[in-house]
């Protein structure tokens, strides 16, 4: 068994003949929060959604080396993507809910699984939407269409749907990006939550947000791992010169 | 010459350069009045063909009460005694509308989930073009192949089957209604955002199932829009089932049976030698005034959801 719940080890990827990841490795050890930060086109969210074999679905991508969860490489032939993605769930940029109700977004998870037990969709739908800090606000209108939430409740939302498939890890592509300082603030105290029982891994452009939130921090630089060290001391004490000149503003 | 006309412009009191600049914007102006005068003639066909129905159904009316005409269940006005039901030609228009539809939809909303899904872009290339060309063949082509291919193929299939039947114009149209709920589908199924189907893929949902679970449901408005125009075109169709489908007017819905729509018998009184201005003449204005009512409302129906659908933004 490895140390980290996921990693990659001497991961290249290719865009045709472009390489947007360059030889890298890194692990997430269980239960723990690690942040992503670099500036735009560093290979952030190409890197994050290697986990979910998500980069699959654009034509002329090519993936070198191992990424493994649980110790197991999830490129390794025979492995069915599907399975994958039920075990690591993600959450995107920008809210994604389905045009349905609160209730079926939550649920979907389980249908497309063949799960039909009426009582157990509704005891895990509450339950991820507990998980998810959105069940108070939601419970007494759970048939209304999720497109009626406001942006914060439809990204916490989002989050109920991934964790309703009882994923291990989360991926998080910059979640709170396209919300306010209140959503944001939510979202965040939501990751402090979930860590206890999730390993996630978060994307994202503000640094402040990965000094908060994460215990370990990962600087991309133009799709180079540049620097990886527990998050206080990546901010405080950076060893190389391109991390602190990026935490410190000066590009980026 | 030239002198007079330099004396004529100065009298004008304009130059040759002065002349010259009023020039673009006069083809400016001309341009965009006949412009005008093009766009005006499209509305003022469609107010004269309504002018037409009216006034020539009003002197229908004048003599068979609108009660008979929307109840009665024979139509039989060339005949010595005369009916004026409008149901049967009614019944005649949905029957074949009804199973072009049952052929068209299923057909139409499978290819069009493949192209928007599933089909990589050089297939697509190549499939696109040949609804193109099924949508661009005369009616009358799809008229003679419905009467001398599918009938008699259909014979085989349905012993007892007589020459004249709903069913194999039905089916021809459907196929020419084909191109028109793919394309229009397929275009509501692209208009859903990537970002839904990543969600559903995230969460480890196969391809059927992100296709048919999320983006189908998402495009529903725009394909039950699709669904309804390509109705509207169906109840529209003339030659077909005036080729194909009998001319028999009959309150059935069996669709072996030989029947006659709304569109066929217009076509078969303006071609016949019934008078002009007589009662039997003036019948295919009523029915025109039925049908035009039908496709109108249908075309509403359309409208009004596309424009929900667009409100909505697809899904987003």
């Amino acid at each position: 068994m490895s140390y980290f719940k996921i990693e990659t080890r001497n991961v290249s990827l290719y865009y045709g003949n472009t390489q947007a990841l360059k030889n890298i490795t890194l692990g997430v050890p269980e239960n723990k929060v690690v942040a992503i930060i670099g500036p735009s086109g560093c290979g952030k969210s190409t890197y994050l959604r290697l986990f979910n074999r998500m980069n699959d679905m654009i034509d002329g991508v090519r993936v070198e080396g191992e990424v493994l969860l649980n110790g197991k490489n999830i490129y390794a032939d025979g492995v069915r993507v599907e399975d994958v993605r039920k075990r690591v769930g993600m959450v995107f940029q920008k809210p994604n809910p389905f045009p349905k109700s609160i209730f079926e977004n939550v649920a979907y998870g389980l249908r497309i699984n063949g799960v039909t037990n009426k009582r157990y969709i509704e005891e895990t739908v509450e339950r991820a939407l507990r998980q998810a800090a959105l069940w108070d606000e939601v419970k007494d209108n759970l048939k209304k269409s999720a497109l009626a939430l406001s942006g914060g409740q439809q990204q916490r939302l989002c989050i109920a749907r991934a964790l309703a498939v009882e994923p291990s890890v989360i991926l998080m592509d910059e979640p709170s990006s396209a919300l306010d300082p209140i959503s944001n603030a939510k979202i965040e105290e939501l990751i402090w939550e979930l860590k206890k029982k999730y390993t996630i891994l978060i994307v994202t452009h503000n640094m402040q947000q990965a000094a908060r939130v994460s215990d370990w921090t990962a600087f991309f630089y133009l799709g180079e791992l540049i620097e990886y060290a527990e998050t206080k001391d990546l901010f405080t004490n950076p060893r190389n010169e391109k991390t602190q000149n990026y935490i410190t503003g000066r590009f980026g | 010459m030239q002198l007079f006309k330099e004396v004529g412009q100065a009298i004008a009191g304009e130059s040759k350069i002065q002349k010259k600049r009023r020039l673009p914007y006069l083809t400016d102006t001309l341009v965009r009045a006949i412009l005008f005068l093009c766009s005006l003639v499209s509305v003022f066909t469609t107010l004269a063909i309504l002018a037409v129905l009216v006034v020539q159904s009003y002197y229908f009316f004048r003599e068979v009460s609108i009660i008979e005409f929307l109840t009665s269940k024979q139509w039989t006005p060339l005949f010595a005694e005369k009916h004026f039901g409008i149901l049967p030609l009614l019944c005649g228009t949905l029957l074949t509308s009804l199973i072009a539809l049952l052929v068209s939809v299923p057909l139409g909303l499978a290819v069009a989930v493949y192209l928007s899904e599933y089909a990589r872009r050089p297939i697509r290339k190549v499939i696109k073009p040949f609804l193109e060309i099924l949508a661009g063949i005369p009616t009358i082509v799809y008229g003679y192949f419905a009467l001398l291919t599918i009938t008699p193929l259909l014979q085989k299939l349905i012993p007892g089957l007589g020459g004249f039947n709903a069913l194999s114009p039905g089916i021809v149209m459907g196929i020419m209604i084909l191109p028109l709920v793919t394309s229009l589908s397929e275009d509501a199924l692209r208009a859903v955002p990537d970002s839904l189907r990543e969600g559903g893929f995230a969460l480890g949902a196969s391809k059927l199932q992100v296709s048919l679970t999320i983006v189908f449901p998402s495009a529903l408005s725009g394909i039950m829009a699709s669904i309804i125009l390509a109705l509207s075109r169906a109840v529209g169709e003339t030659m077909i089932v005036a080729i194909a489908a009998g001319n028999l007017p009959q309150l059935t819905w069996n669709p072996l049976e030989p029947v006659s729509t709304m569109t066929a018998y217009i076509v078969q009184v303006s071609q016949g030698d019934t008078p002009y201005g007589s009662l039997a003449y003036n019948t295919i204005f009523a029915v025109a005034i039925a049908l035009f009512v039908l496709t109108f409302i249908l075309n509403m129906i359309s409208f009004r959801i596309r424009k929900t659908f667009m409100a909505i933004g697809g899904g987003n």
